[in-house]
């Protein structure tokens, strides 16, 4: 048999940029067609272009039904030549990056604009949760309907007792997130939260409580992916693609997830980026629970597997700390904008990287990394995704 | 240890009766599979025919060959509890009237982690075995339970949700002439009913066994003739709003086919009494039952009918009573459709031929009344909707499922040829 091996090729020539963010809100009745457009406009404004100017879009969002992608090029207007629609969950972000990359790179497109967006109306967490998929409709959903906050118990319990984790080290990740929410003014949650008050907070399904979960909300997030001449004519400011990584059902013979993809493929990320961890100034994980947080440090190398509890005592996660993570507060503190919250870490890695992120801004970051993760389909999260980011300091194309 | 479960007191009639709700009752078609299984108590996981290997949730190839060959096969129901949770917070309401809900996932020493129910006394990382039952939805879930049985065990709340155990409930046995009516009037007073009726009709007829079904505890007799419109809706009237269990005993067995019979009378009275009385019932007590199937600790739970297993394929000797039964099983089925949602199990319980003047001449094995009272008594406490009572029923059964057709011409053939 042939070599199957080939190396990755870099992406040369393209950039990521016009970080968007819609700011969330609890309910709303606007549909996710609302927020989708909302954000296209902005990236559009944001860029100096026409929304002609757009040749490649994709598109994230969980209640976007009937319509998808498809439907959305006409009731935007726009005629793009590459079209994706991406159902990832929490790993769109990553993936729709490195998809529209290559399209970029291929010349398939030149500028594409990634959107992810999702409606929040009183009865669309429970009606998306009972049809989320075929597997959590015959055989999770009927044992206590506790949606994610029951399958992440499980994982949570699991890794708690597996690995000697304990609450306060998962209250430490949301108690940091919460400080530095205070610093970004669209986070949903700004009240300062202590760590008596995660660990005294009523528990929702053991061991989560419900300083653990995410607030589901409405809210849209967007970004360019495009040539870097072009880039560079419009006068943006760009941030380069190191390397990324993608994973669907990793480890299926797990009995139950204690880790995902990212362990598969994270020397890879780090050959491919020519960067070690130490070198990376921000990490934006997808928080959609601690425990999948302290997961992807082990996973992504940051720290050995097992060791995610330690790691985390010995480290401060807020902006100004030794490990600034989810500098924008994460979904616990903003808020769960269905799809959108794939998307978070990566708008807000981009707003650090081109120097924009105001008050959540890491003191001269150059690297960042972003880490995607989703679609509970039955018992564990099945996609996950990476990228290792850089500042485009000198201006050159990468 | 669970706490064992109080006698109701007597209703508040100022109260309203809470409207049943329901888990989740979806479920793809080839996870009606493992319901089926559930139905019957067996704990089944598709295999692979190809390569062997055991997947769960239900799927339509197998994820280690792609082999489309997937079948429900019966395992090891050994497992260790690896994680576990108690839901507090529900999207359903069912679930929501329930909190807390203590679930988990559960390694099977088969090779394959599922999610299940968690009984309470089920340790923290503990061995468990697993059972299948269909829920108050109908649909095929698992639970695990304690290695050992524990004191006790069956009142586990969530058990109880599974289960149509007699303990503290009120029984109907429509029969109690035959003695397989009394059979059962004994082993559900045995099995802690609070009440059992008892129906008879023509009760200034004296007949065998009167005196010890009286006499068996909380037996109550109740005028009640399955044949007769206006004694089943005055039964119903009178004791309809707290019967939660309803075991069918009346039945009318004759030998003979067609051509033996020089009219219809006979098997008139075959189906007046398997069939229409049977309708009867259903008219007469389904709408009190399918209202109060969430009504506390004894809400009504079960509907039994004792079907002979030849209601699934003709047997000549008997052939009209077979085509009645056949009638009744069919009607067994709308009213499952009719009850789907209430939380009442509709069982079915197939026997072989009784050990009755009726079926004498018939070599063995036959079924005894006291061995089909203590299978219907198992067939609740464990929440059972689809059961065979003794080897013909077993055997007959196994071949219908196996080949339906193939049976129909083995029961139909000529002896001796
Ligand atoms: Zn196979």
């Amino acid at each position: 048999m042939a070599d199957w091996d080939i190396k990755r090729q870099g992406y040369d020539g393209v950039v990521a940029a016009v970080p968007i963010s819609i700011p969330y809100q609890r309910f709303t009745p606007d549909p996710a067609h609302w927020w989708l457009a909302r954000a296209l406009g902005d990236l559009v404004r944001g860029a100096g272009l026409r929304p002609s100017d757009i040749d490649g879009f994709t598109v994230s969002s969980f209640t976007l039904f009937p319509d998808t992608a498809v439907g959305l090029t006409q009731h935007l207007g726009l005629t793009p030549r590459w079209l994706d629609h991406i159902p990832m969950g929490g790993a769109s972000g990553v993936v729709a990056l490195r998809r529209a990359a290559r399209a970029v790179q291929a010349g398939d497109a030149s500028i594409v604009a990634c959107v992810a967006g999702d409606a929040s109306h009183v009865d669309s967490f429970r009606t998306m949760l009972s049809s989320f998929s075929r597997f959590a409709q015959d055989a999770s959903y009927p044992y206590g309907s506790g949606g994610p906050n029951a399958s992440f118990a499980l994982l949570t319990d699991h890794y708690m007792r597996k690995y000697g984790a304990t609450r306060a080290d998962f209250g430490k990740i949301a108690v940091a997130q919460r400080a530095n929410a205070r610093r970004y003014p669209s986070a949903l949650m700004q009240r300062e939260l202590s760590l008596q008050q995660y660990l005294d907070a009523r528990p929702i399904s053991d061991p989560i409580h419900l300083f653990d979960c995410v607030m589901p909300c409405a809210g849209a997030e967007a970004f360019l992916v495009m040539r870097a001449d072009i880039a560079a004519d419009l006068g943006l400011k760009t941030v380069n693609i190191l390397s990324t990584i993608e994973r669907h059902n990793a480890y299926p013979n797990d009995p139950i997830q204690d880790r995902g993809g990212w362990a598969m493929d994270k020397d890879e990320l780090w050959d491919m980026a020519g960067i070690v961890p130490e070198q990376v100034d921000f990490l934006q994980t997808y928080d959609d629970y601690p425990v999948i947080s302290m997961m992807q440090f082990e996973d992504l190398g940051f720290c050995a597997k097992g060791e995610g509890p330690a790691f985390v005592r010995e480290r401060d996660l807020e902006i100004t700390g030794s490990f600034p993570h989810n500098t924008s507060g994460g979904q616990l503190s903003v808020g769960q904008a269905g799809a959108a919250g794939g998307f978070l870490g990566l708008v807000e890695a981009l707003r650090q990287l081109t120097g924009t992120a105001d008050g959540t801004q890491v003191k001269d970051a150059s690297y960042g990394v972003v880490s995607g993760f989703g679609m509970i389909n039955y018992d564990r999260g099945v996609c996950s995704g990476a990228a290792v980011l850089a500042a485009n300091v000198t201006g050159d194309t990468g | 240890m669970t706490d064992p479960i109080r006698k109701p007191g007597r209703k508040n009639p100022q109260i309203r009766t809470v409207q049943p709700t329901l888990p989740p009752a979806f479920r793809s078609r080839k996870a009606l599979g493992f319901t089926v299984a559930a139905a019957e108590g067996r704990f089944c996981l598709q295999r692979c025919d190809d390569c062997g290997k055991l997947t769960y949730p239900a799927r339509e190839a197998c994820p280690a060959c792609l082999s489309m060959n997937l079948h429900w096969q019966d395992v090891d129901p050994a497992g260790q509890l690896i994680a576990e949770t108690t839901i507090r917070t529900s999207t359903n309401s069912y679930f929501r009237e329930r909190m807390p809900w203590r679930s988990g996932t559960v390694m099977l020493d088969a090779g394959v982690s599922v999610l299940a129910h968690i009984h309470g006394d089920v340790a923290p990382q503990g061995r468990v075995r697993m059972i299948a039952r269909t829920d108050k939805s109908g649909k095929g879930v698992m639970m695990a339970l304690p290695e050992e049985d524990v004191e006790n065990m069956a009142d586990d709340k969530q058990l109880r949700e599974l289960t149509c155990d007699p303990k503290h409930r009120r029984v109907l046995i429509t029969d109690g002439r035959t003695e397989v009516g009394q059979a059962l009037a004994k082993a559900m007073s045995g099995a802690g009913a609070g009440i059992v009726f008892v129906g008879l009709a023509e009760q200034w007829r004296g007949f065998a066994g009167q005196a010890a079904l009286e006499a068996i505890a909380n037996v109550e007799i109740v005028p009640l003739d399955v044949t007769n419109t206006t004694s089943v809706q005055e039964c119903a009237g009178e004791i309809g709003g707290k019967v939660d269990i309803l075991i069918n005993t009346a039945q009318h067995t004759r030998p003979g086919g067609i051509m033996g019979r020089r009219d219809v009378v006979t098997s008139r009275d075959e189906m007046e009494v398997n069939y229409f009385g049977l309708m009867r019932l259903m008219q007469g007590f389904g709408p009190g039952m399918r209202a109060r199937g969430a009504d506390g600790v004894n809400s009504a739970c079960a509907w039994v009918n004792l079907l002979s297993v030849y209601a699934l394929s003709n047997k000549p000797d008997f052939g009209s009573t077979s085509a009645s039964q056949a009638a009744a099983l069919s009607l067994a089925q709308c009213f499952r459709a009719e009850m789907a949602g209430s939380g009442v199990k509709v069982v079915n319980a197939y026997h072989g031929p009784l050990e009755d003047e009726w079926h004498q001449p018939l070599p063995p094995p036959k079924v005894s009344p006291n061995r089909l009272a203590r299978e219907v008594r198992g067939a609740l406490q464990q929440g059972l909707e689809d059961i065979a009572i003794g080897e013909v029923a077993l055997d007959v059964r196994m071949r219908w499922k196996e080949d339906a057709g193939v049976l129909e011409k083995e029961l139909t053939q000529i002896e001796g040829m």
